[in-house]
């Protein structure tokens, strides 16, 4: 007969019996598949659709972008339209209501977008807008928190402005975008007179192209592009806002893939654990097939024949749930979207999926099926329970290293670097080999070391754990790693907020003005002091540009070769800087010291952060050419300090000895600190009554946005953790399925020594809270490590334990394994436990 | 002194629309410290009728006495604590918890019941049993004859008063199986505990006190009358 014919028959016969027990394996990858799927399906209409969009996103064919007025150029005949924009950050006012709040003003001439529209409530507003008059588009956002109706007032600068509309859409702008700056657009025709153009501003002025259709963009501005670099004028185009637009989410959804492949791996874990229950239930069979003369290859194939039909069944249904997934998702990222995304299915992402699931449930379920081809025939004879060790099978770590290398290989794609694979694969490994040892090292002592003289209940329910087939380990691991991410997510974001929040502690400074004017120092001085509020500092900044270091100006250092080249972004980067012979508390010198300048010819010595001198390659010593304000000022670098850029205060990435741009033209920044937000808030309508042109930033506000911001960033990244958490959750559920017999048999066999049913639930209960236990300790304390390494390492944080978060997580946790269990094992108490005569085995 | 009266037992099970009368109208009684013999062909309601007398399951007629506890009308969870206090266990295929020792496997009936001298009681009781240096040992790592000396010495640990033993030798050879028997007899007669045996081995039989047949649900003799 047919050999391959055979042993599909027999796979075939065998599957009928085990079908439901094998999709219950195989069912733990179901979500990792489906999450993969979603995020890649997404990803791929999101594609789509910023191509499709991608006009929409600029607004316009053409955009140019300098901070001081952008003179008239060549291309504006060719336009067919053209608009302007000179925007910048500025306090606006309700006198409505006398608050205040910073937003970025956009005074805007023209029918910018030409593409898409600006999205207004009425919609009628948009046009409103434009007929003239001193009116107003007001983002949405603000208008709710501030309560403000169309007809309300707003106040920028010196000017009153009718709000007409709220803003709800405009090109290229996001829910983040609204939150971390509100916008409020105004006809450019008031901007003068709002009074805000004034020095120390950061103006940004825009101009808007729309050229015929048939314009080629790219081969049109090609003979200007070198101009422009020398006049610092930036040019943005519908085909690099795709590509960038493209590639940030690109990368988005890659992270979020890879998030997806760790539950996908989870999954894997669980497959794993229970294809080695089934093996070991299969075992006798194996011994009987073998006995009979069928050869260990064939006998292996039968299983494996299975195994790959379910595998594939249930890539199949992880990629079908995957696609319904997919339709949540735009509420998910809504705020993070510039475009409108369209759902539907995506075959690459579905074909995609099934085939990593399949090859990865495959990959992992060998593991424990290689044991089939060792079974002795001589097993039927004496069947002995005891594990047929693998450790020597070369095959088993030809398969442990297939994983790695598909691990590594699907990390690659993803990441794009050799290196950042590595470092992902070894992250992954790391945990979960952290998490196995953790695990094991409980068991073993558990086993080791469990006192006789506990409480028989917990005795008994701890030494379930180590039940043959229980699988607690991989339990431990699955779960474990679930809590790990979903609780350094946690801590992370509340090591972030409270290092903010931190920062209002004692006599640190909590609230900032800014563009202030020379003339109106002692005015705002006195203002603040009337207010009863402390001078903390007060510091002239000016700005200016560098122009040559070592003589080497923009174009010569473009020319260099990559060892000796700098930055270019220090020849494009307006410096904001200070002067004073001192250091302020957040500042400590790390290299060089502080140089005085006392007469006239001395060397001007600066000092310059170290970590910005660090990425731009700035160097002790080097001469520095700063163009200020059109007079050139040749100095050195004396010494670098290190800056703390976590507190509040003014901090500058050059500072300037005293003496030396005294008579520059500056602007000016005053630090104090309020005991209440009530009081900023406060404290800040008034000071922004009396002077409009000034900013003002409060701690209190920043936390708010911070909030604001995180909480969208965690809610997808929650929702992305979901994904293992349910993935735990399923490997919990199918394992105890599994072992739901054997438990069955236990608890009968209790109550038939005399056991009440409060003491077998009690038994069970203690179980699950053990191991839900060990899980989530482990887990937490996985991304207690994981958190102080980012503390330390990344964000630069002082440790600090979030033990309140953690016990929530490890109730909420424990809780949900105990509730499973409890749900698994009710029935079993009201059985008349006459069943333990009858069972066989 | 009776320990065990069944009156009247019948016990039927629906199979389908089938109504299938597994014991029929049982009677008998036995004395304290008697052996007794449940004999009689495969299918003939043996185990039924063990697992009712110990209260393991429900009657659908009739009334089970044990030890002056009228089982019918007790739930499960008196009936479990009947058993803690009055019954031992004996298995055609041992029932150990896997997750225990054998130590702690013969400490659990003493843990019920709150012993405070449990672990020092199984000591002893395995060392009748012969297995003092396997007391660390998880039953996978004992052989069959080994777990089920465990298990009469778990069986023994509450000092029941009446001993169910179905099959007791059933999964064993016949020196082994031999074995097993003259422990379970010697500890019975030691503890004066009742025994009932249900059993295929006619020689087994033959050394209780008494002798019960059954047939097709019926108790077709008694050695007794
Ligand atoms: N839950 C049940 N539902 C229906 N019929 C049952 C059930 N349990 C047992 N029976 C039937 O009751 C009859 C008696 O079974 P029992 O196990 O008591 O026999 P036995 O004398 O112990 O047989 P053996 O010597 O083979 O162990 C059998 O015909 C069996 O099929
Ligand atoms: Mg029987």
């Amino acid at each position: 007969m047919n050999k391959a014919g055979w042993i599909f028959k027999m796979a075939f016969r065998d599957f009928k019996q085990n079908k439901a027990k094998l999709f219950l394996f195989v069912s733990s990858i179901v979500i990792g598949i489906a999450a993969l799927v979603a995020i890649s399906s997404f990803g791929d209409n999101l594609v789509k659709d910023i191509d499709s969009q991608a006009k929409e996103l600029l607004g316009a064919d053409l955009v140019l972008e300098n901070n001081k007025p952008i003179g008239d150029q060549d291309l504006d005949s060719i336009a067919i339209d053209r608009a302007s924009e000179v925007n910048f950050a500025s306090m606006v006012a309700f006198p409505k209501s006398g608050e205040s709040r910073l937003v970025q003003v956009r005074a805007l001439e023209g029918a910018f977008p030409f593409y898409g529209k600006l999205v207004t409530a009425p919609e009628s507003a948009d046009e409103l807008f434009r007929k003239g008059g001193k009116v107003a588009l007001v983002e949405e956002l603000l208008m709710n928190q501030y309560s403000i109706q169309v007809g309300d007032e707003v106040k920028v600068g010196d000017l009153i402005f009718e709000v007409v509309g709220a803003l709800q859409e405009a090109p290229g702008q996001t829910g983040i975008t609204a939150t971390v700056a509100p916008v409020v657009y105004i006809p450019k025709s008031f901007a003068e007179e709002t009074g805000l153009i004034q020095y120390g501003s950061r103006l940004e002025y825009m101009e808007y192209y729309k050229f015929a259709p048939e314009v080629n963009v790219e081969t049109l501005i090609e003979p200007y592009k070198e101009l422009w670099e020398t006049e610092h004028i930036d040019e943005d185009t519908v085909e690099e806002r795709k590509d960038r637009t493209g590639r940030s989410f690109a990368n988005m959804s890659d992270f979020l893939s890879l998030v997806a492949f760790v539950a996908l791996l989870l999954g894997c874990v669980g497959v794993a654990s229970a294809v080695n229950v089934f093996v070991k239930e299969k075992l006798p069979s194996v011994a009987v097939l073998r006995c009979l003369g069928v050869s260990s290859r064939d006998t292996f194939l039968i299983y494996l024949t299975q195994i790959v039909a379910m595998g594939m069944l249930g890539s199949l249904a992880g990629a079908i749930l995957g696609t319904l997934v997919q339709y949540v998702l735009p509420q998910v990222f809504g705020e993070f979207l510039p475009v409108e995304v369209t759902v539907g299915i995506s075959w690459s992402a579905v074909g995609f999926g099934v085939l990593t699931g399949v090859l990865v449930s495959v990959l992992f379920a060998l593991l424990p099926l290689m044991k089939i081809r060792k079974v002795p025939p001589m097993m039927t004879l004496r069947p002995s329970s005891d594990s047929l060790s693998l450790a020597q099978d070369p095959m088993r770590w030809a398969v442990l290293g297939l994983i790695a290398v598909f691990v590594l290989i699907f990390s690659w794609v993803l990441l794009g670097g050799w290196k950042e694979a590595a470092g992902f694969s070894a992250f992954v490994a790391g945990a979960f080999g952290m998490l196995w040892f953790v695990g094991t090292g409980i068991m073993w002592s558990i086993r080791r070391f469990l006192p006789l003289t506990l409480r028989y209940p917990i005795r008994q329910a701890l030494a379930n754990l180590y039940r043959p087939n229980n699988q607690t380990i991989s339990l431990i691991a699955t779960i474990g790693l679930g809590t790990a991410m979903i609780s350094t997510l946690f801590f992370v974001q509340n090591q972030l907020l409270d290092q903010v929040r931190f920062a209002d502690k004692e006599d640190q400074p909590n609230m900032l003005f800014f563009d202030i004017q020379t003339s109106q120092v002692t005015e705002v001085r006195k203002a603040v002091e009337n207010e009863g509020l402390p001078i903390m500092q007060e510091v002239p900044i000016v700005t200016m540009r560098l122009e040559e270091i070592n003589g080497v100006d923009k174009s010569e250092n473009d020319d260099l070769s990559d060892e000796v080249r700098k930055s270019r972004g220090l020849y494009n980067r307006e410096f904001r800087v200070t002067y004073r012979d001192s250091l302020i508390s957040s500042e400590s010198l790390v290299e060089g010291q502080l140089h005085t300048y006392q007469n006239d010819g001395d060397s001007i010595l600066v000092s310059v952060d170290q970590g910005y001198a660090d990425r731009t390659g700035i160097e002790m010593g080097d001469k520095i050419l700063f163009n200020v304000q059109g007079r050139p000022l040749t100095t050195y670098v004396g010494s670098f300090r290190e800056v703390n850029f976590q507190k509040v205060s003014t901090n500058f990435l050059v500072l300037f000895p005293e003496n030396v741009l005294e008579k520059a033209p500056k602007f000016h920044v005053i630090i104090t600190k309020t005991e209440t937000d009530q009081q900023a808030a406060d404290v800040q309508n008034r000071i922004v009554k009396d002077f409009p042109n000034i900013s003002v930033i409060n701690l209190g506000m920043i936390v708010d946005t911070l909030e604001d911001i995180l909480g969208k960033i965690s809610f997808v990244i929650q929702f992305m953790a979901l994904f293992s958490i349910l993935t735990g959750v399923l490997v919990l559920v199918s394992s105890l399925i599994i072992s739901k017999y054997q438990r069955m048999r236990e608890s009968i066999l209790l109550r038939t020594l005399g056991a009440g049913s409060g003491t077998v639930s009690l038994i069970n209960t203690l179980e699950y809270f053990f191991l839900g236990s060990l899980a989530s300790l482990s887990g937490i304390l996985l991304s207690f490590i994981a958190t102080a390494m980012l503390s330390v390492f990344v964000f630069d944080f002082p440790l600090k334990w979030a033990f309140g978060h953690a016990a929530i997580i490890y109730l909420a946790i424990t809780g949900l394994t105990v509730l499973l269990g409890w749900l698994n094992g009710r029935g079993v108490l009201n059985k008349p436990p006459m069943r333990i005569l009858r069972s066989t085995s | 002194m009776t320990v065990l009266k069944v009156d009247k037992v019948s016990k039927t099970y629906q199979s389908g629309s089938r109504q299938l009368t597994v014991l029929d109208d049982i009677n008998f009684s036995v004395a304290a410290g008697q052996s007794l013999a449940i004999v009689g062909p495969s299918g003939s309601g043996k185990t039924t009728l063990l697992g009712l007398c110990a209260g393991l399951d429900h009657v659908s007629a009739g009334s089970v006495q044990l030890a002056g506890h009228k089982l019918e009308s007790l739930n499960e969870d008196q009936r479990a604590e009947v058993r803690s206090q009055e019954i031992g266990f004996i298995f055609q295929n041992f029932q150990l918890l896997p997750t225990l020792t054998a130590l702690e496997n013969v400490m659990v009936p003493m843990e019920l019941k709150g012993q405070k001298d449990a672990m020092k009681v199984a000591r002893e009781l395995l060392a009748k049993v012969g297995l003092e240096d396997r007391l660390t040992h998880y039953p996978s790592q004992l052989s069959g004859g080994e777990q089920q000396r465990v298990s009469i010495a778990r069986a023994f640990a509450n000092k029941p008063k009446i001993l169910f033993a179905d099959e007791p030798t059933g999964n064993l050879d016949t020196d082994t199986g031999e074995m097993i028997e003259r422990l379970i007899f010697d500890l019975n007669r030691q503890e004066n505990t009742t025994l009932i045996m249900v059993t295929h081995d006619l020689e087994l039989a033959a050394k209780t006190d008494r002798i019960v047949h059954m047939r097709g649900g019926k108790l077709v003799s008694d050695s007794n009358e």
